[in-house]
């Protein structure tokens, strides 16, 4: 795979600071809901800040540069790319790759470029699934024909066209080279700044290294009460009145605290819901879904019937991977006969 | 034919992409708008347990993550047959009422308004929030950031977060508030109130004063005669939380008003296969097209169409705002499409006011948040309005609460037709055998849709800056014969070069 390349240090940011010149960055989306892009401009009046020592020179999102732009410049003219969003589509990969060539150092900004995220639970299904589901089957969707988004499309006028849907979801270090991850759904405003400090003043670790979090897990900063004990069943948050000092895991409620990084703040936990794992795993753990498992299951009380607990968990799937399907070593859900079509 | 594009269009949610044709004379044939993005949420939200929507949907939109959370939430609660306490309904409506406080002032003085607030014809590099300021004042900038900051901050206190919030549960919320949270709410809600305010004033002074703006945004070029939509109270009066759906005709007469549950008897969905997203349209009418009128079933929900949809605003000061203007713009219904950025900030002063009258709600502070559900779920629908249009989740799920099928209608997808239709009305109107397309040109066209706020793949991206637009023109052969560009950075491009 792509990121198990070697990677090599790219000391470019701390030359340029010693030598007083301004970054060059660029931000873009991908498969994405904007909400990586509102994280940046939540660092608020530090926008300032960042301007003066970066120039930006590609945010779609927010300023007036084109793919143009990036296509006529020299390679590797970005210092770094903050890149959000999951490859979905033809024109995600591409200028993925298009801002993998222009730029020194990428950075898979949030979970989406990072894992895949909850769009990643695409890949239980398949584009046919999709464009059935969507275009056809929906009860309020009025298609006698039975119409599909074309990819090359004539109409009277002309023809118009539109990036090719592909069968999955992939991740940004399974379609280029990735220098840095930076997790979270969205990671969270104040580590964005301390990471954006930190590419400002170029000191970027070694490439490969997760930036803006920890590298334990959640509970280890989690203020919840534990007692150690074992549980007998499985609810779900709106079946029980939750306790808002407890260890959720120890509610029977699943928590992903044990298999997902430290560094958010912990805000789901404080507005009394379990944690869904959006910051990914911490170091040291490849697959953050059988982590997860494994830990549901060690708290398990050894008097109780197992059969009927793991019943109990009624979406292991989509609530062990909640936003690293792709990123998993699962990466789909496939047939047979997707396996043959590709 | 020749064959403009317009790729990527940016500040829109994913991508868009307008393709101008123009025929031999030069006059435009037609014109579209393509969304080229889709993720499928609607199939692979099916084995997911209902309860987890609220936190799964949000991620459709990181721009309104709160819409889609209360749409799910409200889904989730009519799938469990459960009622929430009152506390808990209220602590939603605050939330998000907060939450549009954020996201209209984000349009007014980032987004769209601009426009207006500096002006159709200036210099595209000051068309933005910087040049607002520069126009407007810093204090008023900093007030713009200010009440950014602190409404993030109130839909953090009860959502535990600003963009993906995770209180919502069926029935009821996750937790209450404290009185000191109160306290914080309460003021963060005045202060947002005395904003709204302010910004009327400025809208006032710097647009409708202007009796060229105010002419620009009457002009016909701008105008669609369609069918309005919006979420109304017992007393037909708008609502963003809760309510019935309410539909007008051109002429603002009720055509009809419906439940949530019962959405599919009123709304349908057309598939275009040049793009991905859907068309909707008003069953008991028809899709007749991508035309206005009585007899063509295109509907828009915006904060516009809320306005004419309904019979005033729940709160003193918005409905005296609303009064003044329509007033101002000749009655009702108003047809204007660029009267929308008017209609954002009556809609803006009612979220303050509804958010202050909740903050001192004696029973917002309740610890009774939660009825833990015990019907056997089925099959439930939430409709709230969503900043930039009605919006709908509709869930299916088997005994154990497992959904089986999904369905949603988002905000902007509502106003997909007519955003064709007004893209292609000010390209009519602009682009005639001769004409040499300026940048300026370029601008009013985008002036057709930004009034909207598009949020394709729901969420505009509630970002600073000014919508770059690189149009190439082709022939036949598809060479290019010129290019035109606006709002592209000009050091940039010699840097870039």
């Amino acid at each position: 795979m792509p990121r198990q390349k070697q990677l090599q240090p790219k000391p470019t940011a701390r030359a340029k600071k010693a030598a007083g010149k301004k970054l060059k960055m660029a931000i873009y989306w991908a498969a994405a809901c904007g909400g990586c892009d509102v994280a940046v401009v939540e660092i608020g009046m530090k926008l300032l800040d960042l301007i003066q020592g970066a120039d930006i020179l590609f945010w779609p999102a927010a300023m007036d540069f084109k793919y143009k732009d990036v296509e006529a410049m020299k390679d590797g003219f970005i210092d770094v790319c903050l890149f959000n969003g999951a490859i979905r589509n033809a024109e995600n990969e591409h200028v993925a790759k298009l801002l993998r060539k222009k730029s020194k150092v990428m950075v898979a900004f949030g979970s989406c470029a990072h894992e895949g995220c909850i769009p990643g639970l695409a890949n239980l299904s398949d584009r046919q699934g999709v464009f059935t589901r969507v275009y056809r089957e929906t009860p309020s969707t009025d298609n006698p024909k039975g119409i599909l988004p074309q990819v090359k499309c004539q109409v009277p006028e002309g023809e118009l066209e539109l990036p090719e849907f592909y069968n999955r979801v992939k991740t940004l270090a399974q379609t280029v080279q990735v220098e840095y991850t930076l997790p979270g759904c969205p990671p969270v405003a104040t580590q964005v700044w301390d990471v954006l400090q930190t590419i400002l003043r170029g000191e970027l670790p070694a490439p490969g290294a997760v930036v803006g979090a920890g590298v334990r897990n959640l509970c280890d900063e989690c203020e919840r009460v534990r007692e150690g004990m074992r549980i007998k069943r499985f609810v779900r948050p709106h079946e029980v009145a939750l306790d808002a000092e407890r260890c959720f895991l120890e509610q029977g409620l699943i928590c992903a605290g044990p298999a997902t990084r430290a560094g958010c703040g912990r805000p789901c936990i404080h507005a009394n819901m379990p944690c869904r794992g959006c910051y990914g795993p911490p170091d040291g753990v490849v697959d953050q879904g059988a982590k997860l498992l494994s830990a549901v299951m060690a708290i398990i009380d050894s008097q109780a019937d197992v059969e009927q607990l793991v019943t109990q968990i009624v979406d292991p799937v989509g609530t062990f991977y909640r936003f690293s399907l792709p990123d998993s070593l699962l990466q789909r859900v496939q047939s047979d006969k997707q396996e043959a079509s590709q | 034919m020749k064959k403009i594009s317009i790729d990527p269009i940016t500040r829109l949610e994913g991508h868009g992409r307008i393709d101008l044709f123009l025929d031999e004379t030069g006059d435009l044939a037609n014109a579209y708008i393509q969304i080229p993005e889709l993720r499928g949420f609607e199939k692979f939200c099916e084995g997911r347990p209902v309860e987890e929507m609220p936190r799964i949907t949000n991620r459709i939109c990181g721009v309104c993550p709160a819409a889609h959370h209360m749409a799910a939430t409200k889904a989730a609660d009519a799938v469990y047959h459960v009622d929430p306490p009152p506390a808990a309904k209220k602590l939603r409506e605050l939330l998000y009422s907060l939450f549009y406080v954020g996201d209209h002032t984000t349009h007014v003085y980032v987004l769209g308004g601009p426009d207006f607030l500096v002006g159709p014809d200036a210099d595209p590099a000051e068309r933005n929030i910087f040049g607002v300021i520069a126009k407007a004042g810093l204090e008023i900038g900093s007030r713009v950031i200010q009440t950014l900051q602190e409404t993030h901050e109130g839909v953090a206190i009860i959502g535990g977060r600003y963009i993906h919030p995770v209180c919502g549960l069926p029935g009821g919320v996750s937790k209450s508030i404290t009185p000191e949270q109160r306290v914080r709410l309460e003021e963060i809600s005045r202060n947002a109130v005395d904003f709204a305010q302010m910004s009327l004033q400025v809208f006032e002074k710097l647009v409708i004063g202007n009796k060229q703006y105010l002419q620009l945004i009457l002009s016909d070029m701008y105008a669609h005669r369609t069918y309005y939509m919006g979420l109304v109270d017992a007393q037909n009066r708008v609502n963003f939380y809760d309510g019935k759906v309410r539909v007008v005709d051109p002429q603002g007469k009720e055509f009809i008003k419906y439940e949530p549950a019962d959405y599919l008897q009123h709304i349908a969905e057309h598939v275009e296969p040049w793009t991905y997203l859907k068309f909707p349209y008003l069953k008991g009418i028809g899709w007749k097209g991508f035309v206005d009128g009585k007899n063509s079933g295109v509907y828009r929900a915006s904060p516009l169409s809320r306005l004419n949809a309904s019979d005033g605003m729940a709160t003193p000061l918005a409905q005296a705002a609303y009064e003044h203007m329509y007033d101002a713009l000749g009655g009702k219904p108003v047809h204007a499409t660029l009267a929308t950025h008017w209609a954002r900030l009556v809609e803006l002063l009612y979220a303050a006011e509804r958010a202050l009258e909740l903050t001192r709600d004696p029973e917002i502070t309740s610890t009774e948040v939660r009825t833990i559900p015990t019907a056997t779920p089925t099959e439930g629908v939430g409709i709230v309005e969503a900043p930039r249009g009605t919006l709908t989740h509709h869930y299916v799920t088997d005994e154990r609460g497992i959904l089986q099928k999904v369905n949603m209608i988002v905000g902007t997808t509502n106003n997909h037709a007519p955003i064709c239709m007004s893209i292609r009305k000010a390209a009519h109107g602009l682009i005639k055998s001769g004409t040499v397309v300026t940048q300026g040109l370029l601008n009013r066209i985008e002036m057709a849709f930004r009034a909207y706020d598009p949020c394709f793949g729901c969420a505009t991206h509630a970002l600073p800056g000014e919508m770059p637009m690189v149009v190439g023109i082709h022939d036949y052969q598809g060479n290019l014969i010129r290019e035109l560009s606006q709002n592209v950075n000009s050091s940039q491009d010699q840097q870039a070069r």
